[in-house]
């Protein structure tokens, strides 16, 4: 087997007391998740030239392969973005970076949730780095900042599969608990 | 009255929340303008037609407000079964046969990567296979839709989670074929 699902950084009800269910975090990560490791390699097996790259090396091929790699690496990140003792305000240089780009962590997370809010369809809602600039950036379905050359710092994953289990439509709601879940030591480590 | 196929749950959230929504926003988006006097598959049949600064709102919405009440259409709990008729010779004729027909959009339906729709359309007079992103509609494109499924996972994630596949499976169950057997006898 080329390509392995990466574990899970936390156990499956570790979100639960922040609003993200264990039974969310079960389908999310043991089928979502573990479906497109488990593709990608059933198309290795075809491709056996695909075995050879790396999954951010497969983000710059196109469907349907893109979209597996894509996937595999956004979820891995989302998983990442996230801590059962996360949340709060960011510190340290995310902090700093986010006062001189958006003003206020307010003002960003504001910019931010209406960005996961109100994407159409599905898709990732992302704070990345362009340049030297902090700015909130939305992808659509596999979309991945990686192929847009774009430095991820924070992901919220906006595919109704994150959060219909918890929060059935109310997508609004779920972003508000991301914000519970965010694990800014992680965030800091990206920049 | 679709269960155990599409379940009850389901199909509350999905017409009063997400139908309803897509019906909210796109009154807001056409407010006061003279699409309003539009019926909602004008607006996506020609696109073009509609301002810029509000034409992906008219897309999404206007798309989402269409393509759904289609859809509550084409489902009944006394559906199922076969097309009989002039839609079921053009089924044999143009796939080969009913069930190939069935494999042939199941596959386009499982196919279609993040939120969509799959959809049987007639096209110039003949019936084809395809699918659309989002809530576009096939209108948009100058095809007619008569049987269409919605595989955005709010259509069926309750029931039947990822798995896409089983909800498709199930959905062949409640296809209320005199509806699309009228349509495609208006179509064609």
């Amino acid at each position: 087997m080329a390509f392995t699902l990466p574990p899970l950084p936390y156990p499956l009800d570790a979100l639960a007391g922040h609003g993200i269910s264990k039974e969310q975090i079960d389908f999310h990560y043991n089928k979502h998740h573990k479906g497109y490791v488990t593709k990608l390699n059933a198309a290795a097996e075809k491709t056996p030239e695909l075995k050879e790259k790396t999954i951010e090396q497969l983000i710059k091929e196109k469907a349907p392969v893109f979209n597996l790699a894509a996937q595999i690496w956004n979820h891995t990140f989302y998983w990442n973005c996230m801590s059962p003792n996360g949340g709060g305000a960011p510190t340290g240089a995310i902090a700093e970076a986010i006062n001189k780009d958006f003003g206020s962590f307010d003002k960003m997370k504001e910019e931010f949730s209406a960005a996961a809010a109100g994407h159409f369809g599905s898709g990732w809602a992302w704070l990345v780095k362009d340049g030297d600039k902090l700015k909130v950036h939305q992808t659509h379905d596999a979309g991945c900042p990686l192929a847009d050359g774009l430095k991820p710092i924070l992901t919220c994953d906006v595919w109704e599969h994150a959060f219909y289990i918890d929060y059935r439509n109310d997508k609004a709601a779920y972003v508000q608990s991301f914000w519970k879940t965010v694990n800014w030591d992680f965030v800091n480590s990206q920049l | 009255a679709l269960d155990p196929h599409i379940d009850k749950e389901t199909m509350t959230i999905h017409h009063t929340k997400h139908h309803n929504t897509y019906v909210t926003n796109l009154n807001k988006a056409i407010e006061g303008s003279a699409l309003a006097e539009k019926s909602v598959d004008e607006l996506v049949a020609d696109l073009n037609a509609v301002p810029e600064d509000i034409r992906t709102a008219v897309r999404n919405n206007g798309g989402g407000h269409a393509n759904h009440s289609l859809f509550w259409t084409l489902l009944s709990p006394n559906g199922g079964g076969e097309p009989t008729g002039e839609l079921a010779e053009e089924i044999k004729s143009t796939f080969g046969s009913f069930d190939q027909f069935k494999e042939k959009f199941a596959a386009a339906a499982a196919g279609r990567f993040g939120s969509g729709w799959a959809w049987l359309v007639v096209n110039n007079g003949k019936l084809e296979i395809t699918s659309t992103p989002n809530q576009d509609s096939p209108l948009s494109e100058g095809k007619t839709p008569v049987l269409g499924l919605d595989v955005w996972e709010h259509a069926y994630y309750l029931n039947y989670q990822n798995r896409r596949p089983d909800y498709i499976s199930a959905f062949w169950n409640v296809v209320n074929w005199d509806e699309v057997a009228r349509l495609y006898s208006e179509a064609k």
